[in-house]
């Protein structure tokens, strides 16, 4: 047999950090020395994903960029919970226009780096599902198109949840939110629409998309990095599960990010130039029911009896989801048990 | 100040925003008790030894170890681990092979010489210790670390009990046993060989002690009455054990029958199969499942060709041919004989049906209670005479080494709140870590290859002294196994989720602190903890 290094730890490679472990396999949250772009005070809900997902992102970006980074922001909760005027919690360059425009202002930061000769001043931009998929859509395909030097990072909650929960684009099927009451023979937001906005990218050929959640810091702090080694048009779309309009408890948001992905309702993988090229697979897969009982927004589906149609037709999208992507595969690392 | 078009205000931080104040329940960071402390007879802190052993601190490890066990080298080979039985990890894969480290690291320090703790500076008190099994050593040791002169008299010529008499070598070196004693007896403790005592009473008053430990074992074997003849060999098994401690083991011929069902009657029936019996038959009269006889010894001694006759009693025995009833089990449980009887060859029969304690040494008109055969004890291990403890198999307890160590040690605190008079209540143990208190998600699977290659060292390791124990590569990736239940092992997991920035990472690993400027309660971290070491606590309102 031949012998490997012990290569196992209590924690294995998932949780932040772990003192058995060198600096360089452990995540930059772990690190006393993070920037925490975004910082204590700003007024998030209890437990919110975006707060987190921001942080992470950000923290991982500077340290790809040895600190030479701006962020361009458009409205969202994530813009007005930090920026209460005249409070900041930001602790990076951080510039906010309009709710549509963020791409196009991102482009013209960083086309006025490169007229600077500022090359070393990288540029991200961020915004919630609602400026990504609906409000700033024509200009992120722009921003697409030119192939401008950006990343950009949606934080995908599912709603505008920042203006009372209501639909967006990115919201899923049969999720009550204010415009799509739990009501009627199909109740909740319809099946068959909305926009899977990380395959929209991927029609544009640009150098890199990926998907990640907040559940797993060192698959998205990977992604940042590998998203920050590339010129272009970058896009990365974070699940960031939100208390509020989910109607989940706030100490749930990871689990909640966690089961998303162990589901397959939120199939996380990474593409270069159009093309998948990496997938994180399930590692304990787990029915929808674990995922969608959690959370009020889907209540309407546990009545008794249960909805167990429309619980049917989400665990088909999610066994879609896998069998796209090839979440469950052979290559998948074994496990013994349910975790 | 001059300030930018259409600005009145000066930029200030979000820090001036105390979100703390929106809390209802706040995170504190606990020590829970894990399972496998839980359940060591020994009170050994085992969690907090493996986190030493999973960073290669193994002299810490083993330091920590025998802050309550001064015997691990011997434990590591015959303690019966319920620490394993009880361990949370069983229920996501398998259980940690604690049983495997322990030996590990005990033998670790014999191959270094690691001493252990000294005594501490004498307090004038003198302790008489009867019996040098595992509760008297383990009083000793503990009784020498806290200062206390200890007089140790053993009635048998070698120190040790059951562990040298009873426990045959294949399963525990002599070496190994001779070496841990030796140690215990290097901190001080007058060790006297061969002298019985008679009188606890007039022993205690000749010698001025002022406490008395009685761990006096139980060493007189039952008997019952089977018909035999007079050329019939008929020996228990204690002194079938002892005869081959001392090296003159009694002659059993080639077919053996070993009576009864604990651990002796598997010890003695796996002796006589080293003794070179070709048939070694155990005959117990009911079933497999209500066997006392622990599962590994049972197998290990199957393994080793052993055979055993379940639901049967042992008629008659007549030199050369044994008749054996067959028994049937009744709806309440209990045995009953079925009138149908076999046959079968037999040279001699080995009775392995329990032990009891030999209580003559009290004397005459001692106070002592004595229940069931055995010292009804106080919680702090006195018995009914004030000053006179006792522990293992004397006492009301499961006979076993390890509780016995545990006895020993639990007697030492007490008889030292007695000298000093002042009560001495056992601490409270802290809540207990339960498996739902986890969140195994983030803790990996052992990769297939290792666990095979861990599984066939863990078979073999406890039992077969031909067999070595774990290596260093095996011990540490077993002792990183351990899940840390209950208590923070430092993987910075509470640092990295909150997403108020509110858990503060002071200098060492594990050591974190919750920023109540601003945490706002989610309960994330507490929920993430990989180990369940953050509780949430209602505020108060």
């Amino acid at each position: 047999m031949t012998t490997t290094p012990v290569h196992f730890y209590q924690v294995g490679s998932y949780a932040a950090g772990n003192r058995l472990v060198g600096e360089g396999d452990r995540t930059v949250q772990s690190g006393a020395g993070r920037t925490n772009a975004l910082d204590s005070g700003h007024r998030a809900c209890q437990g919110c994903g975006e707060a987190l997902g921001a942080r992470y992102v950000l923290d991982a970006a500077m340290r790809s960029c040895d600190g030479q980074l701006m962020a361009v922001n458009a409205t969202g909760c994530l813009e007005v919970f930090s920026t209460p005027f005249p409070e900041t919690s930001w602790r990076i360059p951080w510039l906010h226009s309009l709710f549509g425009n963020a791409p196009p202002v991102a482009t013209g930061v960083s086309a006025a780096l490169r007229v600077k000769g500022r090359t070393d001043v990288r540029v991200v931009a961020q915004a919630g599902d609602g400026g990504t998929v609906d409000i700033g859509l024509a200009c992120l395909s722009g921003l697409f198109e030119r192939d401008d030097d950006v990343l950009f990072v949606c934080y995908d909650n599912e709603a505008y949840m920042n203006t009372g929960v209501q639909r967006s684009g990115a919201t899923p099927p049969a999720a009550r939110t204010a415009t799509t009451e739990a009501v009627g023979d199909s109740p909740g937001n319809p099946f068959g629409q909305g926009k899977d906005l990380p395959r929209i990218a991927m029609a544009h050929d640009i150098p890199y998309v990926a998907t990640a959640t907040v559940a797993d810091l060192h698959d998205l702090e990977a992604k940042v990095e590998r998203a920050m080694e590339i010129r272009g048009a970058r896009y990365l779309h974070v699940l960031v599960p939100c208390p509020l309009g989910w109607g989940s408890a706030p100490s749930d948001t990871i689990e909640l990010a966690r089961l998303a992905q162990e589901t397959g309702i939120f199939p996380v993988f990474e593409a270069r130039d159009g093309s998948v090229t990496s997938v994180s697979p399930i590692r304990c897969r787990q029915p929808v029911e674990a995922y969608l009982s959690r959370q009020r927004r889907y209540a309407h589906l546990f009545t008794d009896p249960p909805r167990q149609d429309v619980i049917d037709h989400i665990q088909a999208i999610a066994d879609r989801n896998i069998a796209r992507y090839g979440l469950v595969g052979s290559d998948a690392p074994a496990t013994d048990g349910e975790h | 100040m001059e300030r930018p078009f259409a600005i009145t205000l000066d930029v200030g931080s979000s820090h001036a925003n105390r979100t703390g104040s929106w809390r209802v329940e706040r995170p504190v960071y606990v020590h829970r008790q894990p399972p496998c402390n839980g359940a060591c007879p020994a009170g050994e802190d085992i969690q907090g030894w493996l986190y030493h052993a999973e960073s290669g601190d193994y002299e810490a490890a083993w330091r920590l170890l025998v802050e309550t066990n001064p015997l691990p080298a011997v434990m590591g080979r015959i303690c019966f681990h319920p620490c394993e039985t009880s361990c949370n990890r069983a229920q996501l894969d398998e259980a940690v092979g604690i049983n495997g480290v322990e030996r590990f690291l005990g033998d670790l320090a014999l191959e270094h010489g690691w001493a252990l703790p000294g005594a501490a500076p004498s307090t004038g008190s003198r302790v008489l210790v009867v019996g040098s099994g595992p509760a008297g050593l383990g009083a000793a040791y503990h009784l020498r670390r806290l200062g206390h002169a200890v007089h140790l008299v053993e009635a048998a010529q070698q120190p040790g009990g059951m562990m040298h008499y009873g426990i045959p070598a294949y399963r525990l070196p002599r070496d190994v046993l001779a070496t841990e004693i030796q140690r215990i007896v290097d901190l001080g403790v007058e060790l006297e060989l061969g002298r019985t005592v008679t009188d606890v009473r007039r022993e205690r008053a000749a010698g001025s002690y002022d406490a008395v430990f009685l761990a006096v074992g139980a060493q007189l074997a039952r008997r019952i009455d089977i018909p035999a003849g007079d050329s019939s060999r008929v020996v228990d098994a204690l002194s079938l054990l002892h005869g081959v401690a001392d090296g003159d083991p009694p002659q059993l011929g080639r077919r053996v029958v070993v009576y009864g069902g604990g651990d002796t009657a598997v010890d003695a029936a796996r002796t006589a199969r080293r003794l070179g019996a070709t048939d070694a038959v155990i005959i117990y009269r009911r079933t497999r499942s209500r066997m006392p006889a622990h599962v590994e010894e049972l197998d290990a001694a199957l393994a080793e060709g052993v055979t055993v006759r379940w639901l049967s009693t042992v008629d008659s025995f007549s030199g050369t041919r044994m008749t054996v009833e067959r028994m049937e089990t009744g709806d309440d449980g209990a045995p009953r004989p079925t009138g149908e009887f076999e046959e079968l060859d037999a040279d001699s029969l080995v009775l392995a049906i329990g032990q009891d304690t030999d209580l003559s040494l009290l004397g005459q008109g001692t106070s002592l209670t004595v229940e069931d055969g055995v010292l009804a004890l106080t919680p702090t291990m006195m018995t009914s005479e004030p000053g006179v403890f006792a522990g293992g198999d004397a006492t009301p307890s499961t006979r076993t080494a390890t509780v016995a160590v545990g006895h020993g040690a639990r007697a030492a605190r007490g008889i030292d709140a007695f000298l000093a008079g002042r009560s001495n209540p056992e601490p409270t143990p802290a809540a207990p870590a339960t498996f739902d208190r986890l969140n195994t998600w983030y803790f990996a699977d052992a990769p297939r290859t290792r666990r095979a290659e861990l599984e066939q060292v863990r078979r073999q390791s406890t039992f077969d002294e031909v067999v070595v124990g774990l290596t260093e590569d095996n011990a540490v990736f077993e002792a990183r196994r351990c899940l840390s239940c209950g208590n923070c092992f430092g993987c910075d997991n509470c640092f990295a989720v909150c997403p108020d920035n509110a858990v503060l990472k002071l200098t060492s690993a594990g050591d974190y602190e919750f920023d109540y400027d601003y945490c706002k309660g989610c309960g994330i971290c507490a929920h993430e903890c990989p180990c369940g070491a953050i509780d949430m606590v209602p505020e108060e309102i």
